[in-house]
């Protein structure tokens, strides 16, 4: 018997982007000589998926805000009893277990228990395939099954979220809604329940039905001699079944079968023509992945409320407008930087594990520049230097932390690197794991951007934002003029610990060490 | 059906009219066992020593045949010779052939009365066509299957079948069965009486046509092995074409784009399993609230969710048909369902064929029973664990047993075959009592299910009684190399032993030759072999064999340690 993890604030990378962040953003290096600071790019027809939730237990982690464009956001760490922020429901996440070393997907045989159930701690909930074979997931907590996420016979990638727990009855409305408002990640479950965002909860499934067929339809069916004058459907088991799948209402269906039956094909039809509303979510999701992230199924002229996390990031952004904060802009030359990342690519090293012990490194002739105001009365100089990376998930952001990121050498960092960026997809990452950065860095190069200003997360000094680098024809000082690769960087800090004359120092170290990046692999 | 039928041409009516919810409740318990369940066993034993190349078995066969018959001479030399046989068989099913073979074995005169012809149920209208009907249905399964044939680098293109040959391929390897077991009964020396059989009184039987039997013989002992027809609830009217049994089914005259199949035990499935993949499809009308009732639980989950969910199926629990008008006038098939519990009407179906598996009821009429005083009990022949009938008095008809569907204790051909050689080992004088729980069942959907012993309920509840510890252990096909390379990883086999002792209380399979797995594990509850002991036996190496190998060893046998765990142990 295998326990859920019923985790915390561990969102993941969406799972159609099963690869390393880094080959997405080697791939992508055409055009900005990759800064990839972040994993896999952010899109938010990604993010149309996932449901997050948090614990109170994390509520301290605080979020920027979760569209695209965003800068960076950090959570306050440090401060022991900062829990200012316990405002949230308690909903948490009930994710596809990892039953087997090798698994890396589940399917979800049959939900033991329905919407709406109590659940008591070490009771199963759900029963799940592997590849190796069927048992019986148990929950780590009571509360209620507020939704499922993922229906009986769907697969979902080990540790997406495949339903929600309540604490309490009260917040079951809240966490369908969050279900019903992010369906669940996985693009191959076969039934998601609701692919389009609504203002209901739950769509009632009259909504499915397209009204242009109606009028046509209800005239054939009072001409089926076996509905009774459109009191009964008479539709064949496969056609009832890709009714379901497709999510197309009987009702509306013309039968041409045998006797006006309605017949696969009928529904098949139904199903092509036109109807707007009821897709296959299968589709809905691979045409979002595939496209721009504002194409995805947002219904216009909707209100949707936040998602918990959405809600959370809220409330930090709005609280960081209590900190002054400034930014110090500055062009580096990646030219040398882009070479050493060749030679060592090989060997594993990523562009994310060299810019981090870059910055890193910076920070140890700086240590103000990795110290935070907790109190509004004195420095809080960290001891050590743990360089928090954001990263994008559906619908949200985690910051996964390379801890010592000065110490540690930048084989062991780039390893490491991956090792968190998988714990996060699987949503496995620990508290420490997420929580511990004293320095952030948000990359946004992988789109094209080539400057952007980052939000200060409470808790922390300050967050750098790096652009892409970009070829540029630069005038040197002999007279000449080159084509370097150069990329912008914008250091956003809190003015009551860290000076303008702090953040350039720091940026001129910064520049040298990747202007001059032998000492990296050290 | 493991029995044959004496008279085959007065089957519909001989179904006892019954009133409604009795006939469901008898019907439910007939679908647990049924029609599909065919061993065979005897058969392919005579068809060892009659059909094959081997002519040295043969003549050593005919050796001891003539040598066991002079015996009998010579017996009956030394006593008057007051009966023409030593033994006679009502009917020529698997149960009277088997009976007949082993009778012959133990050099008994022995002759059989058969008033259809020879094979009975199981080899003319039961499990020997529809094993052809399966296997085509199996292969077609694995043709359509594109992404299972993607899988293994394979491309098939437009699958298809011409219906009249499948249907000749399964009446041809009745015939072929068919005459194989009439072949090995003449060569054996065993009569063949062609007739109706009618008991006139103690070991005196007439046989003869339908209502006029004119031939008296005697024999010392008899047993009736008459069988079992469908069972065709009130209310239902069979035309053979658009509502229809197996019988007419098996004929496969033709293939309906949906077919309702009442009854979802082992016939049900498996016309189920032949119907969709030639392309039907297929409604469920079950009286019980759960399909394939009759199965462990457990083993039936996973059925619904390898064969029934993914299919074009889909079900109505908890149902009765009341009443089912054929296909007329254009107008299609005609179900009334209504609700088993509140008797309301529920729902009304219109299909283009329905086929009713609602189980088999035994054939006794006409057996003159009554001539003995015998009394039957919903058709079946009352009789003790040895076989032998009892009388509407309670007390045992000397002379007189009765095997196979007729007594009803467990509805199977091999069943049949292995009551009727116990019955012969007693009239020789060895105490032979038959452990129904070692008798397998299969059902050959694609993949096969396989059971012998008792279900985890039944464990439970005789563990409880008993006051002994039960445990589970479960074994997955996906774990297994051979059904891996099959690409056929679904599945589950299932032990329920005693940890104290290490016995075997009952294994259930689902997953690829479920049907022949099984028999390890029956053999071992037929032996007596403990799990302790089983777990050093030798698998070869890839085998689907070794997912019971894996079972066996993963079950925690605490021999001697009394144990008070009653929970099942997860593997």
């Amino acid at each position: 018997m295998s326990n859920l993890d019923v985790n915390q604030l561990r969102p993941i990378c969406p799972p159609r982007r099963l690869r390393p962040p880094f080959d997405t953003i080697t791939a992508g290096s055409l055009h900005f000589i990759a800064l990839p600071l972040s994993s896999p790019p952010i899109s938010s027809s990604h993010s149309l998926g996932h449901p997050s939730s948090m614990a109170a237990s994390l509520l301290h982690v605080r979020f920027t805000s979760p569209s695209l464009p965003s800068p960076v956001l950090r959570r306050s760490s440090c401060r022991p009893a900062a829990t200012p922020t316990r405002i949230y429901a308690k909903i948490r996440e009930i994710f596809m277990p990892a039953l087997s070393s090798t698994m890396t997907e589940g399917k979800i045989v049959s939900w033991v228990k329905s919407e709406g159930d109590r659940l008591a701690k070490g009771e199963s909930v759900v029963v799940v395939e592997s590849d190796k074979a069927d048992m019986d997931v148990e929950t780590f907590y009571d509360g209620f099954l507020a939704a499922i996420m993922v229906e009986e016979g769907g697969v979902a990638p080990v540790g997406s979220a495949i339903a929600l727990l309540a604490e309490s009855e009260d917040e079951i409305p809240l966490a369908k809604s969050q279900a019903s408002s992010s369906p669940s990640s996985p693009a191959i479950a076969p039934v998601a329940d609701s692919p389009a965002p609504s203002e209901a909860p739950t769509p009632p499934p009259s909504q499915t039905v397209p009204p242009p067929r109606a009028s046509s339809a209800s005239a054939s069916l009072s001409a089926h001699p076996a509905s009774e004058g459109g009191q009964r459907i008479v539709a064949t088991p496969f056609a009832k079944k890709l009714a379901k799948e497709l999510k197309v209402e009987l009702a509306a269906v013309t039968g041409t079968g045998p006797q006006g039956r309605i017949v696969a094909k009928d529904v098949e039809a139904a199903a092509a023509s036109g109807s707007t509303v009821p897709r296959e979510p299968k589709t809905v999701a691979e045409t979002g992945a595939a496209k721009d992230p504002t194409s995805p199924i947002i219904q216009l002229g909707t209100v949707v409320p936040f998602t918990t996390m959405q809600g959370a990031v809220s409330k930090n952004m709005v609280e960081s407008l209590s900190v002054p904060t400034f930014r110090v802009g500055y062009t580096i030359t990646t030219n040398a930087l882009d070479e050493l990342y060749k030679k060592i690519k090989s060997k594993g090293v990523t562009m994310t594990a060299l810019l981090a012990k870059a910055t890193a490194m910076a920070l140890i002739k700086h240590p103000v520049v990795n110290s935070s105001c907790r109190d509004g009365k004195s420095f809080t100089y960290n001891s050590s230097i743990n360089i928090a990376v954001a990263v994008a998930i559906d619908g949200g952001l985690i910051t996964p932390v390379l801890q010592d990121a000065d110490k540690v050498d930048i084989y062991s960092l780039s390893r490491k690197w991956k090792e968190l960026v998988d714990k996060a997809r699987a949503k496995q990452l620990q508290p420490h794991e997420y929580n511990t950065g004293t320095f952030t860095l948000s990359n946004l190069g992988m789109f094209g951007v080539d400057r952007f200003d980052a939000i200060l997360p409470p808790g922390t000094g300050a967050i750098m934002a790096v652009g892409a680098s970009q070829p540029t024809v630069v005038a040197s000082k002999d007279g000449r003029i080159g084509l370097k690769n150069q990329m912008q960087v914008n250091v956003t800090a809190d003015h009551r610990v860290i000076y303008g004359a702090d953040l350039a120092a720091f940026l001129q170290t910064l520049s040298q060490i990747i202007e001059n990046p032998k000492d990296l692999t050290m | 059906m493991a029995a044959s039928i004496s008279l085959s041409l007065s089957l519909s009516p001989a179904s006892t009219p019954r009133s409604g919810p009795a006939a469901a409740r008898l019907g439910a318990a007939f679908r647990s066992s049924s029609l599909s369940f065919c061993g065979l066993r005897r058969e392919v034993l005579s068809l060892r020593s009659v059909g094959s190349a081997d002519s040295r078995r043969m003549i050593a066969d005919l050796a001891r045949h003539r040598a066991a018959k002079i015996v009998a001479a010579a017996e009956n030399n030394g006593k008057p010779a007051k009966f023409d046989y030593d033994l006679i068989i009502i009917g020529a099913g698997v149960g009277g052939h088997g009976a007949a073979l082993h009778a012959v074995e133990k050099g008994l005169k022995t002759a059989i009365i058969e008033g259809d012809i020879v094979g009975g149920t199981c080899v003319n209208r039961g499990c020997v066509p529809s094993k052809a009907l399966l296997a085509v249905s199996g292969r077609m399964r694995e043709f359509q299957d594109e992404h299972h044939l993607k899988a293994l680098g394979l491309q098939v293109a437009s699958p298809g079948y011409d219906r009249q040959s499948v249907a000749d391929h399964a009446n041809n390897l009745a015939s072929k069965i068919r005459s194989n077991l009439t072949n090995s009964l003449k060569s054996l020396g065993v009569d063949i009486l062609t007739g109706f059989g009618t008991i006139v009184g103690t070991q005196k039987v007439k046989y003869g046509k339908v209502g006029f039997p004119d031939t008296e013989v005697t024999a010392e002992n008899i047993i009736i092995a008459t069988g079992s027809v469908p069972f065709v609830p009130k209310g239902i009217e069979i035309d053979g074409k658009t509502v229809f049994t197996s019988d007419h089914a098996l004929k496969l005259e033709w293939v309906p784009d949906w077919i309702a199949i009442v009854g979802s035990g082992y016939i049900g499935l498996e016309f189920s399993d032949v119907y969709t993949a030639l392309g039907s499809e297929v409604t469920f009308v079950e009286a019980l609230d759960q399909l394939m009732p009759g199965f462990d639980p457990e083993i039936s989950k996973l059925a619904q969710r390898v064969l029934i969910n993914p299919r074009k199926i889909d079900y109505h629990t908890g149902v009765f048909a009341t009443k089912i008008t054929p296909a007329k006038d254009g107008k299609p098939v005609l179900i009334e369902l209504i609700d088993a519990k509140t008797k309301e009407p529920k729902d009304t179906l219109e299909v283009d064929a329905a086929m009713i598996a609602t189980g088999r009821a035994p054939f006794t009429k006409g057996l003159g029973l009554e001539n003995i005083n015998v009394a039957t009990v919903r058709g079946f022949v009352p009789v003790d664990e040895h076989m032998q009938v009892t009388d509407a008095d309670g007390n045992l008809v000397p002379h007189l047993f009765c095997i196979g569907d007729a007594n009803g204790k467990l509805m199977l051909a091999h069943a049949a075959s292995a009551q009727g050689i116990s019955v012969v080992e007693q009239i020789c004088g060895n105490d032979n009592v038959l452990n129904h729980l070692s008798i397998p069942a299969a059902c050959f959907t694609h993949p096969e299910i396989s059971m012998v012993g008792l279900t985890e309920p039944q464990a439970r509840e005789k563990a409880e009684n008993g006051g002994f510890p039960i445990s589970v252990a479960k074994t997955s096909f996906k774990a297994n190399t051979k059904a891996l390379a099959e690409n056929e990883g679904e599945g589950i086999a299932k032990l329920i032993y005693r940890p104290d002792t290490g016995e075997i209380l009952g294994v259930h399979i689902i997953g690829l030759h479920a049907a022949d797995l099984i028999h390890e594990a029956s053999n071992a509850i037929a032996l007596g072999t403990r799990l302790q002991d089983i777990k050093f036996a030798v698998h070869a190496h890839p085998t689907l064999s070794e997912v019971l190998d894996e079972l066996f060893k993963s079950a925690k046998v605490n021999s001697g340690v009394m144990s008070s765990v009653n929970e099942p142990v997860a593997v």
